[in-house]
């Protein structure tokens, strides 16, 4: 379905993302100097590292969110940091999950589903709202298909969240502090939820402060810190035996 | 220094760049500016307050200003209330047939308020524009009939138009009459267009700005973001201050009475001629002419502040 793009020549032997040597300012403050990191599809990444060290506007430049000054990230191919870059393609490409959900509140969350693969991909419409129930059974919301946001807790929002985004069918999932604002009982339906998806092979860019779950789920785990990779392994590697000095303070102090 | 008191006068000086206060007595007074502010920003417009005792107090003008005209009319001359009740549908309805006086008001403040909403929607819209010539364009237009005197508009307006158009020049026989109530109709409809403006500008900045992010991430495109994502969340909140500016509207119709439109002001004026200018009389005939405006305005913004209310837990 994603495949339309002409200047695509990207197999899946290569990186599903892949970013290089990107720089991004906000105005004076230059919030990542230099990150580099590549996904593999299927993979399962979390990045963390203490707030502000530039996590979440990373996963933002993913999607071009965020505009970038210097480097190159790669989405199948497509190369975001381009001026001429199609941000409908890239976006059908990249779901992104939001820390506040961002649901549309004047729609049902069957319709929050549906808005986008309708008016967007323009598919059928029947075709949309058989795969929105399933997308809502996936994330276990049956029931709740015909519930404003505003109705629903915040877990809830978050699940219809995600199944929004992936109604989309996208190649790959950023998930950008999607429990940070959740009460701490609703954390885990959202984290069991982005842990189905991984096992099923979904591409994810999470940027969390759930070591556990980072620990439990994650192929591969970047440690942010001012602007930089501090550090990157394995699980095991990263939580048993971290190198960088920054990385043990981190972890002694969240562990 | 304690810092509740510290975060509430941040919390202030946010809002209206003032310096924040040592005082503490001036604390519950600044919370409640500040939470006026907050409503007026979002809405880009100040709100009408109108409150259930706002009813006694015109009753007892009116009552008051009855009971005087009475203490001063001489002999053999009927009193205020009979003078009322005698001039009443004249200056409601104007002579029989015709449509003027109170109800040239509310036919004014229809189109008017039509008029105004149909363009300053437009202009509000534009004034959102990403293109810059046209951001800086409409937000020139806004300021401009926002920040005129209603009156002035109104003047130039009126002194404008001709009071006929013809269209024999261009070859149509025809020569189309501009009613004086028509000219005002236009000179009001600007000021409520740039306020409409504003109001749409204000709906539209409101809305938090992950609206945006998340349709943008679903590859919406910016006009579909617009119209079915942002735009039916704002009408709800666009709703009371609209209903508000059509009763500043309404309340500002009498203004055009001074361009001799046939509206209420004018017909009051011609019946306390008719009565011989008693001086007695013209308060009382004032006093009637507010509580018109006061019964029709009352509870049109008593619903606005109530639809408020109803939006604000909603959303």
């Amino acid at each position: 379905m994603n495949q339309a793009a002409a200047s695509v020549n990207w197999t899946p032997d290569q990186p599903m993302v892949s970013v290089k040597d990107v720089h991004k300012s906000f105005g004076d403050l230059e919030v990542l100097k230099g990150v580099s990191m590549d996904i593999m599809k299927g993979e399962c990444i979390c990045i963390i590292g203490p707030s502000g060290s530039g996590k979440s506007t990373l996963i933002r430049c993913v999607n071009a969110l965020n505009d970038i000054q210097q480097g190159s990230i790669l989405v199948e191919g497509l190369e975001v940091n381009d001026p001429g870059l199609d941000k409908l393609e890239l976006r059908k490409k990249v779901g992104m999950v939001f820390q506040q959900y961002n649901l549309f509140p004047h729609k049902t969350a069957i319709q929050n589903i549906m808005m986008a693969p309708i008016h967007v991909l323009k598919q059928d419409e029947k075709e949309v709202e058989e795969r929105a129930r399933m997308l809502i059974k996936k994330v276990r919301l049956e029931g709740k298909e015909d519930s404003y946001p505003g109705e629903l807790s915040g877990g809830q929002q978050q699940r219809v969240a995600i199944a929004r985004s992936l109604a989309m069918t996208p190649d790959v999932m950023l998930f950008d502090e999607v429990t940070s604002a959740l009460d701490p009982e609703t954390v885990k339906e959202v984290l069991v939820t982005i842990q189905d998806l991984a096992e099923e092979g979904m591409t994810c860019i999470l940027v969390t402060h759930e070591m556990g779950f980072a620990r439990e789920v994650a192929n591969h785990i970047y440690f942010t810190d001012r602007g930089i990779i501090v550090e990157h392994g394995s699980p095991k590697t990263f939580f048993d035996d971290a190198k960088d000095p920054r990385t043990k303070e981190f972890l002694s102090q969240i562990l | 220094m304690d810092t509740g008191k510290g975060m509430l006068s941040n919390a202030l000086s946010s809002v209206h760049g003032a310096p924040p206060t040592d005082m503490p007595v001036l604390l519950p007074m600044a919370a409640q500016v500040r939470r006026g502010a907050l409503i007026e920003r979002r809405e880009g417009t100040y709100r009408l307050d109108v409150q259930r005792h706002h009813i006694v107090w015109v009753a007892v003008l009116f009552v008051l200003a009855g009971v005087a005209a009475q203490a001063a009319t001489p002999e053999g001359l009927i009193g205020p209330w009979e003078a009322i009740w005698k001039w009443a549908p004249f200056i409601l309805w104007g002579p029989e047939g015709e449509l003027k006086g109170f109800s040239l008001n509310l036919i004014i403040s229809f189109f008017a308020m039509l008029f105004g909403t149909v363009a300053g929607a437009a202009l509000g819209l534009m004034q959102v524009s990403l293109l810059l010539p046209v951001r800086q364009g409409s937000w020139f237009v806004t300021q401009f009939f926002r920040n005129s005197p209603w009156l002035v508009l109104l003047f130039t307006i009126m002194l404008l138009f001709p009071f006929e158009i013809n269209l024999n020049p261009i070859g149509i026989d025809l020569i189309i009459p501009v009613p004086d109530w028509m000219k005002a109709v236009i000179g009001f409809s600007l000021p409520v267009m740039a306020n409409i403006s504003e109001v749409v500008r204000g709906a539209v900045i409101s809305l938090p700005s992950g609206q945006w992010e998340s349709a943008e991430s679903l590859a919406f495109t910016r006009r579909q973001t617009m119209w079915m994502i942002i735009l039916p969340q704002c009408v709800k909140r666009m709703i009371p201050p609209w209903i508000n500016w059509y009763c500043i509207l309404a309340m500002a119709t009498p203004i055009a009475s001074i361009m001799g439109v046939e509206e209420s002001v004018t017909f009051t004026n011609q019946a306390l001629n008719a009565e011989g200018d008693r001086p007695e009389l013209i308060p009382i005939f004032y006093a009637f002419l507010l509580a018109i405006h006061f019964i029709y305005t009352y509870p049109i913004a008593r619903w606005s502040i109530r639809l408020e209310k109803q939006f604000a837990v909603k959303i």
